[in-house]
């Protein structure tokens, strides 16, 4: 029964009610319940979901196009980062005169490097509707540049991977230089406040909570209601049949661009609700290793299914949070032998897995009668 | 006088930016009654020509054949068509007034041109429905695609190309299940709900059974007269039972041209082809 409703678009419904619950719940249990009492979620807990659901938008963002439209890029984790580094900026003029330095206007890495002046792309972050917008626009221009060029050259398969991948490992050196102005290998840190509320209270932590949880069921929605409507049947049939596509009419370039640039707006958005929870933004968000993470958690859950791309991501980090806490040193191991056990014994991902189970079973029902 | 015309000229949208036009807004110029004009066409791989010199002309509503041993440049000719290669040198035109080479394939195929290909190519994930959904005529942009609904009279016209092509019954099946020689009808089924003025259709009975291809004829040849239909084949009973005009290719160029009994009996084509 479960298995079938997983299957239909109920499961949607379903997932989202579970979401809002779980969010009521736990933005309630934290604030309002006494943190002796036995159904308590503690502000630890809370920014831990929060970072997974975080990582659930961005996995829906990489099912979008790798699922639906057959590209596996190997380079999502740049807009995320990217996203992040927009919010981080913000984040930081928002510090203030309260840096180490007490300088009002620059960062502390800037007076450290002994700029006298902020540099012209930080201008404007101080602003937290300029930030907001930036936050889709960046990761979005960079996606269309990039599929701009890839898409009319026809560049497909596994070469387009890897150019993602190369994509993402060029950002990751650039951002590495202290010159680039992001404030180096450290990245950008010690941040106070968000929209001039302490990052450190209880409130915020479930109001970032909160917020992710809502810009999961908003991307959720939105990925639905492109995967259900005929852009989505259209981008089905690029992954299955690019070719036959064109011959019917499509610019299929077209269709690749603008899926691909909405996925890359999510997965900034992504970005920018993590950053604020985890505390830290650094260039080693843009190693390679980290979008092939995600890949793996779309893998994992179930590919161009969306909520296995959800599924995906909350059970491959919480194994991550439990290995890391528990058997630091195994946690490579053991996220290689997941990835590999999925790929044997459910090469369609554990959502896959329960709906070819069903299928047998009907298939059986419909053998005996 | 002929300048005023030509700044009259000057005022016509189409005659000025055609980027701007929809390629299925443009109108096609089929007054002299041929629709395809294939002229002086070369093309080579790596010195190898593929097609040599190659003129053909289709008449509006005709069914063609073309026919050719291996490498006699029909599949070729065909992606020169629809804008998947480009020729060296030469022209081709759709009606009098389109030149097809300033195109690319997606804009050549809402100007009309539809291809089927040698493999049978159709969306195996997806219904037969919606295979045919896929290929109706219409708005191919990408906001359009995600914003439209399917309305009565698009469903009834899907039913009614499913009823002709024999799959009505399949209809709500992924089309990978479908045998072989369905899908070939689902694919041709597909061509048809593009509305193209001329269809291309590459190997329509290869592996095939007999009473398949007895079927397949009976489709073509209901769909010429509202269709320019050019079928590209190899199996000569079927051509037979098919063709009013047969084109013979030979190393890129054109061998013979005329009814089935006159290329038949000529000497060339038979030394080269038929006669083995």
């Amino acid at each position: 029964m479960i298995r079938k409703i997983l299957q239909n678009h109920l499961h949607g419904r379903i997932f989202l009610c579970l979401l809002l619950i779980l969010t009521l719940y736990v933005a309630f249990a934290n604030l309002l319940l006494p943190s002796d009492h036995l159904l308590y979620v503690s502000t630890y807990t809370v920014t831990l979901l929060g970072k997974y659901l975080t990582y659930a938008l961005l996995a829906i963002a990489v099912d979008l196009v790798w699922g639906y439209l057959g590209i596996l890029s190997l380079g999502h984790g740049a807009f995320f980062a990217l996203g992040g580094y927009v919010m981080g900026m913000y984040l930081m003029r928002q510090v203030g005169d309260r840096g180490v330095y007490g300088n009002p206007l620059l960062a502390d890495f800037m007076v450290f490097l002994n700029w006298d002046s902020l540099p012209w792309f930080w201008l404007g972050f101080d602003q937290f509707w300029f930030a907001a917008i930036m936050i889709m626009l960046v990761p979005g221009t960079l996606a269309f540049v990039f599929g701009w060029f890839a898409f009319r050259s026809r560049v497909t398969g596994v070469y387009l991977s890897i150019m993602t991948q190369a994509m993402t490992y060029a950002l990751m050196l650039a951002f590495f230089r202290n010159e680039m102005g992001f404030g180096g290998n450290n990245g950008l840190t010690d941040f106070k406040d968000l929209l001039g509320f302490s990052l450190q209270s209880d409130s915020m932590r479930v109001g970032l909570f909160v917020s992710s949880a809502l810009a999961l069921a908003l991307g959720y929605w939105s990925c639905r209601a492109i995967v259900n409507s005929k852009l989505g049947r259209v981008s089905v049939a690029i992954r299955d049949s690019e070719d036959r596509v064109r011959f019917l009419g499509y610019q299929v370039d077209h269709f690749k661009l603008w899926v691909f640039t909405f996925s890359a707006v999510l997965a900034g958005i992504a970005g920018a609700l993590y950053v604020p929870q985890v505390g830290i933004i650094n260039p080693s968000e843009f190693s390679p290793i980290n979008s092939i993470e995600i890949v793996v958690w779309v893998a994992v859950g179930g590919r161009a299914t969306l909520l296995g791309a959800i599924l995906g991501a909350l059970m491959v980090n919480y194994a991550k949070t439990y290995f890391t806490g528990a058997f630091p040193e195994i946690w490579l191991f053991a996220l290689g032998g997941l990835f590999i056990a999925v790929t044997l014994f459910a090469p369609r991902g554990v959502l896959g897995f329960f709906q070819r189970q069903d299928n047998r079973k009907s298939a059986n029902q419909v053998g005996t009668e | 006088m002929s300048n005023l015309t030509g700044l009259q000229n000057l005022t016509r949208r189409d005659q000025i930016f055609k980027f701007l036009i929809n390629p299925n807004e443009l109108e096609i110029d089929t007054s002299k009654g041929d629709i395809l004009y294939i002229e002086d066409l070369s093309v080579s791989f790596d010195g190898f020509k593929a097609i040599d010199n190659l003129n053909l002309y289709l008449r509006e509503g005709e069914l063609r054949c073309i026919i050719g041993p291996n490498g006699a440049g029909k599949t070729t000719l065909m992606d020169i068509i629809t804008g998947k290669t480009r020729p060296d040198s030469g022209s081709v035109y759709l009606g009098q007034n389109i030149n097809l080479l300033e195109y690319n394939e997606s804009e050549i195929a809402q100007l009309g041109i539809g291809r089927k290909f040698q493999k049978p190519t159709v969306f195996e994930q997806q219904s037969v429905f919606e295979n045919l959904e896929l290929s109706m005529a219409g708005n191919k942009h990408v906001w359009h695609t995600l914003t439209t609904q399917l309305c009565g009279e698009e469903i009834d016209r899907c039913d009614e190309i499913l009823q002709q092509a024999g799959l009505i019954e399949m209809k709500q099946l992924p089309a990978g299940l479908l045998s072989h020689g369905q899908k070939q009808w689902l694919e041709i089924a597909m061509l048809v709900m593009q509305q193209p003025k001329v269809l291309l259709v590459d190997e329509p009975v290869s592996g095939m059974t007999h009473q398949e291809m007895e079927k397949t004829a009976e489709l073509l040849n209901s769909l010429a007269g509202k269709h320019t239909v050019v079928v590209v084949e190899h199996d000569i009973d079927f051509v037979r039972s098919i063709a009013s005009q047969v084109t013979v290719l030979h190393q890129g160029r054109v061998l013979a041209e005329g009814s089935m009994e006159q290329v038949q009996s000529n000497p060339a084509v038979v030394e080269v082809y038929l006669g083995e």
